[in-house]
């Protein structure tokens, strides 16, 4: 367990999905960690094994919970909406939303018991302003469907959409710094605008921000 | 009419420690000798790293994986404990004890009491046993008693606490009351406080054993009776809560045993005479008294009410990686009895696992082939166990 890789050399777990690597990128060895809708729990797992990390996970599917505790994984079933207010304080060094901000019932409550429950925030979406999202509605003037926004409205669980400025606008309106941020394409490779907002949120498919309250 | 018939247990000697300073109880009453009988399977490593302790529920007993002694049937838990099963008795040294209270061989009710100059007769050759006088226990007694033999048998720190039901409250009570000594904790099916509608099914129970004329004010063993026919339905009554709608209907539906012809007494339908089965074969295995008393242990079990009135408080800095496992259709400890055991475990910031698993069989899921269950069980378990290099 915990076997130190190399130094300089970030461990990329084989078959994780590559977003999720770009968050493991962002979270410190031998943390504390809690992954909300941590799915199979494929971050955590990474996190636990390779970073040494105590990671923890809250997944709403329950077979997919099921799936992650037969793997031995912390993870257990809950609901972002309403099982953080049951945690206390500061108990995480990093609290991770991971491509379902957009999904929750109340997005800036969810981003408020992330940044009470844990020192910092990784949050990652889908961002509503790419320019294929942005073109379908202005030119068939329904609602888009691209690979990134990939359910008709009417069954979509992504009730929340915003666009990479409008989660810059809510950092700004609830007081939340930006520590890091990076536009990247669905796959989860990382684009090159990470100097302009206008073009990352133009030409990028989903938006990973790491944030910690202002002091 | 079918009737339960009255039979006397068969005397077995059970494998026993006996502690000659006894055990205070919760009551304040000490008990002046303790016994507690047990049973273990697999070994013990060489670091003692890998004991796991089985708590029973209500009427089971410390035969988890193996031929019953009175019975003759498979060990209550045999799908769950054994070789290359979810609680691997090639990888874990599994222990479990009778519970305080209990009557297969530890300190309860028809164990010899401390004092054999108490009044009343007992037939020629026989020892007083407590009987009703066996002073009130609670979960939490069982647990010190449990504690004393897990000293005795020279282990400091258990690698998992296991258990369904009552099982599940006691796994509770040592991650609360010995939380050093517990790595792991994995209470299912369980609660943290029984509810009015518990106690009300287990009052019917005890009202029934009340109201058979053999159990004799509780002394039934000086007129060499067993109160059969109230345990039996006791057992009856239990057993409906143990089970769903659902595996009552798949089971029997409305199935009739013989022609339809309408009578009063007869067993008419088979969910009847799959009861009474029920009920008079527990009868031949199990103690009145005893029954009275663990049921009481259960009534007052409130872990919150032992920490303050806080659910977190009771695992306030735990280190304890807990595993709370719930099945769908349990009505008796519904999930949200578990789901409130994991939120206090997130209130107290402690590592806890959370899953509810799909089945229609009810409470008695846990005892019973459920795959998923298993397999959640045994990867939770395997996983920790990697920790410790078990």
């Amino acid at each position: 367990m915990n076997a130190e890789p190399p130094q300089g050399v970030r461990y990329v777990a084989k078959n994780m999905r590559l977003d999720l690597r770009l968050i493991a990128g962002m979270i410190a060895r031998q943390t504390r960690v809690l992954d909300i809708g941590c799915g199979d729990g494929a971050l955590i797992d990474h996190l636990s094994r390779e970073l040494g990390c105590d990671a923890r996970g809250i997944e709403i599917d329950m077979a997919a919970v099921a799936d992650a505790v037969a793997r031995g994984l912390a993870v257990m079933h809950g609901d972002a909406d309403v099982d953080l207010a049951h945690y206390p304080d500061q108990a995480f060094d990093y609290v991770v939303l991971s491509r379902t901000l957009q999904a929750v019932e109340r997005p800036h409550e969810v981003l408020r018991q992330m940044l009470r429950i844990g020192a910092r925030a990784v949050v990652s979406f889908p961002n509503f302003g790419h320019w294929l999202v942005r073109w379908q509605l202005l030119c068939r003037g329904r609602m888009p469907l691209t690979p990134a926004w990939d359910r008709p409205w009417y069954e979509t669980p992504n009730i929340h959409p915003c666009t990479i400025r409008d989660f810059f606008a809510l950092c700004r309106a609830e007081g939340y710094r930006v520590e890091q941020w990076l536009a990247a394409d669905e796959a989860g490779r990382r684009a090159p605008w990470r100097r302009s907002v206008g073009l990352a949120n133009l030409f990028g498919e989903q938006g990973l921000f790491l944030l910690h309250r202002a002091a | 009419m079918a009737m339960i018939v009255a039979e006397t247990p068969p005397k077995v000697s059970h494998q026993a420690a006996h502690f000659a300073d006894g055990l205070l109880l919760d009551c304040g009453v000490r008990l002046g000798r303790l016994t507690v009988a047990y049973r273990t399977y697999g070994r013990l490593n060489e670091g003692r790293t890998n004991a796991v302790l089985v708590c029973h529920a209500l009427t089971g007993d410390q035969y988890v994986a193996e031929t019953h002694p009175l019975t003759g049937k498979p060990g209550w838990w045999d799908l769950v404990v054994g070789p290359g099963r979810p609680v691997d008795t090639e990888r874990f040294f599994v222990i479990s004890a009778n519970v305080l209270g209990g009557c297969m061989g530890s300190s309860g009710p028809p164990s010899p009491r401390d004092e054999q100059t108490a009044p009343g007769r007992v037939l020629p050759g026989q020892v007083q046993p407590w009987g009703t006088d066996f002073p009130p226990v609670t979960i939490r007694d069982m647990v010190r008693a449990q504690k004393r033999l897990i000293e005795h048998l020279g282990i400091g720190r258990l690698f998992a606490v296991i258990g369904g039901s009552m099982g599940g409250m006691q796994v509770l009570e040592w991650a609360a009351l010995y939380p050093e000594s517990v790595f792991t904790a994995v209470p299912i099916a369980a609660a943290a406080y029984h509810t009015a509608q518990n106690i009300a099914f287990h009052e019917v129970g005890r009202q029934a054993i009340f109201a058979d004329p053999d159990w004799e004010g509780g002394r039934y063993w000086e007129h060499g009776k067993v109160p059969a026919r109230g345990l039996a339905v006791a057992r009856m009554t239990a057993h409906i809560t143990y089970l769903s709608e659902q595996a009552l209907t798949r089971k029997f539906g409305r199935r009739l045993r013989s022609g339809p012809s309408l009578t009063l007494f007869d067993d008419l339908f088979e969910v009847e005479s799959y009861l009474r089965h029920q009920g008079s074969t527990f009868v031949s295995r199990f103690d009145a008294n005893s029954y009275l008393s663990i049921t009481r242990a259960m009534d007052f079990f409130d872990l919150a009410d032992e920490h303050g009135g806080d659910l977190s408080h009771a695992f306030a800095g735990a280190k304890t990686r807990f595993c709370v496992i719930s099945f769908s259709s349990d009505w008796l400890f519904p999930t949200a009895q578990s789901r409130a055991i994991a939120r206090a475990l997130n209130q107290a910031a402690a590592n806890v696992s959370f899953v509810e698993i799909e089945s229609d069989k009810g409470h008695d899921a846990f005892l019973l082939d459920e795959p998923e269950f298993h397999r959640t069980l045994a990867g939770f378990l395997s996983g920790s166990a990697t920790l410790l290099a078990i």
